[in-house]
């Protein structure tokens, strides 16, 4: 299959000289699903964000669907963002509006038609179970459910790409298989879905391929 | 294109939604606006209404030789074939002192004074009109009329417009130092109140541009808002205006008539209250185009290229 993503020799230093990626080379595939593990502070949350250029590579060329990013005008990010569900670490729920509200965000920035949108909205929150929870303040929300708003909020604009970092955190094992569940099936309708966890039960109950960072580096 | 409108419309939404989240802050700022546009625009308003006036006179410029009460026939002739043999002046009219008394009577409650003064009291009168040129000869002709025999005054009535004309001009400088100095006060005020509302909204933000949204489409209610302040307080600037000048006109009636005479303030016109409100709209959008300029950047995880 066409890769997906492909990364050639990706260094990443954060202003102040810390390194925290390490010539990286990887290609992940078209419709794959994708694990990267590691410790805290291996740098797996600076890959994530390398490929929706949140952060940008200090070396090294990264190449999303036909588009090479790490060249990409700051004016063209919005474009590339738009192909992407990003379920982020630190969830970024806006808690001055619904649930409902909340997912239809990333419809609302492409201006996407209204009357059309509502209903995409509902698919997507049926889609996690929460359809019951439209008119809910988030505040109110379990950590499970909050979770599953986010993986919403992340592909009610049916992105091709879909990247999930630390979606299980602080959720309980019962609640990791569902929403792992949830991540199968988007994989089955061809999305390429990439997920980020330190999470040892999620990773020994898989199939998929692993790619563990270590202080930066991919091991073998 | 409809998009585009969607869009634009979107933008203009959640800036009125913007608007009515904080009613209240947001009337105290239209009114500042409108109290501080009121002031220049009040002048300029006034300044307009003078210039009215002295517009009827500023083109002509005469001048108005009064005779002595004891002219005769005689003397009246003698000037009038001098004046005919100027070559300077344009044209002339001589008004008697019979037909000077006529009009009076008939423009005036004063029949009965004249009446009872039992002789006339006013001069014979030649009105030259001079045409275009300059003080310089003015100055020659009337010091050459005026010792002309029987000449008792000579008047150029241009004198008074050009002392209005002077201080309209000063007037007008006064308006266009207000104007530029409270319009940098509303571009500042608008500068400030952006920066809270984008303060506020930072999470929104933030999370609007990772999930794709454009930078002009987080401009843009910030710009509508600014555009919307601004103009609203014109709004309310051009109603507390239009209140006063009513005002004013009830006074001035009672003034006028003790004077005989019609005097009546006019409002704007719609030409410049459409300037008002695009001027002061326009400001509102500067102050939120540079604050928005400088605020959003801020809020950038896409600059941390190192
Ligand atoms: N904006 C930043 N500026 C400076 N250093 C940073 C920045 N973001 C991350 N780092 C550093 O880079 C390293 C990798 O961070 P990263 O967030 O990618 O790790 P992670 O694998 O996601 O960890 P965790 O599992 O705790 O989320 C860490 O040492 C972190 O301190
Ligand atoms: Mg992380």
């Amino acid at each position: 299959m066409a890769a997906m993503i492909s990364l050639n020799n990706v260094s990443k230093f954060y202003p102040g000289g810390y390194e925290a990626l390490k010539s990286i080379t990887l290609s992940i595939s078209q419709g794959e699903l994708i694990f990267f593990s590691g410790h805290s502070g291996a740098g797996k949350s600076t890959l994530l964000k390398l490929m929706t250029a949140i952060e940008r590579p200090t070396s090294g060329s990264i190449v999303v669907g036909q588009q090479n990013i790490d060249s990409l005008r700051r004016s063209a990010i919005p474009y590339l963002r738009r192909n992407i569900g990003m379920i982020f670490q630190e969830q970024k729920i806006l808690y001055d509006r619904n649930v409902f509200a909340n997912v239809m965000l990333p419809l609302q920035v492409t201006a996407f038609d209204t009357r059309a949108s509502a209903s995409r909205v509902r698919a997507a929150l049926d889609k996690v179970g929460l359809l019951n929870k439209e008119k809910a303040d988030p505040v109110t929300l379990s950590g499970g459910e909050k979770q599953r708003l986010c993986i919403a909020r992340a592909v009610v604009h049916r992105p091709t790409i879909l990247i999930a970092d630390e979606p299980t955190a602080n959720l309980d094992s019962g609640y990791a298989r569902d929403i792992m569940a949830v991540f199968e099936s988007f994989n089955q309708v061809g999305v390429t879905v990439l997920i980020s966890t330190h999470d040892r039960i999620l990773l020994d109950m898989t199939q998929h391929r692993v790619l563990e960072l270590r202080h930066g580096k991919l091991v073998a | 294109m409809s998009s585009w409108l969607s869009q634009h419309g979107y933008a203009l939404l959640r800036a009125l939604r913007q608007l009515a989240a904080a009613p209240v802050t947001s009337l105290l700022s239209i009114i500042v606006f409108s109290i501080v546009l009121s002031l220049p625009t009040g002048i300029f308003i006034l300044l307009e209404n003078l210039r009215e006036i002295s517009g009827q006179a500023t083109d002509t410029q005469q001048m108005t030789i009064m005779l002595d009460t004891a002219a005769s026939q005689a003397d009246v002739e003698l000037i009038n074939a001098r004046l005919e043999k100027m070559p300077t002046i344009e044209g002339f009219q001589f008004i008697s002192k019979e037909i000077a008394l006529q009009e009076l009577q008939q423009e005036s409650g004063m029949a009965e004074v004249m009446h009872n003064l039992g002789q006339n009291p006013l001069p014979d009168v030649f009105v030259i009109n001079l045409g275009h040129i300059s003080a310089n000869e003015i100055e020659k002709i009337q010091a050459m009329v005026q010792i002309w025999p029987r000449v008792a005054h000579v008047l150029v009535d241009t004198d008074w417009a050009r002392k209005l004309d002077a201080m309209l001009d000063v007037g007008r400088l006064v308006v266009i130092m207000l104007a530029s100095l409270f319009g940098v006060a509303l571009v500042i005020v608008i500068f400030n109140t952006i920066r809270l509302q984008i303060l506020t909204r930072h999470d929104e933000i933030e999370l609007s541009k990772l999930i794709g949204a454009t930078d002009s489409y987080i401009r843009r209610p910030f710009l509508y808002f600014g555009a919307l302040q601004g103009a609203a307080g014109a709004a309310l600037a051009w109603l507390l205006l239009y209140f006063a000048i009513l005002k004013l006109n009830e006074a001035l009636s009672e003034l006028a008539r003790l004077y005989a005479t019609t005097f009546t303030l006019n409002h704007l016109s719609w030409r410049d209250s459409l300037i008002l409100l695009l001027f002061s709209g326009a400001l509102g959008w500067i102050g939120a185009r540079w604050s928005v300029a400088r605020h959003l950047s801020q809020i950038d995880h896409d600059s941390t290229i190192s």
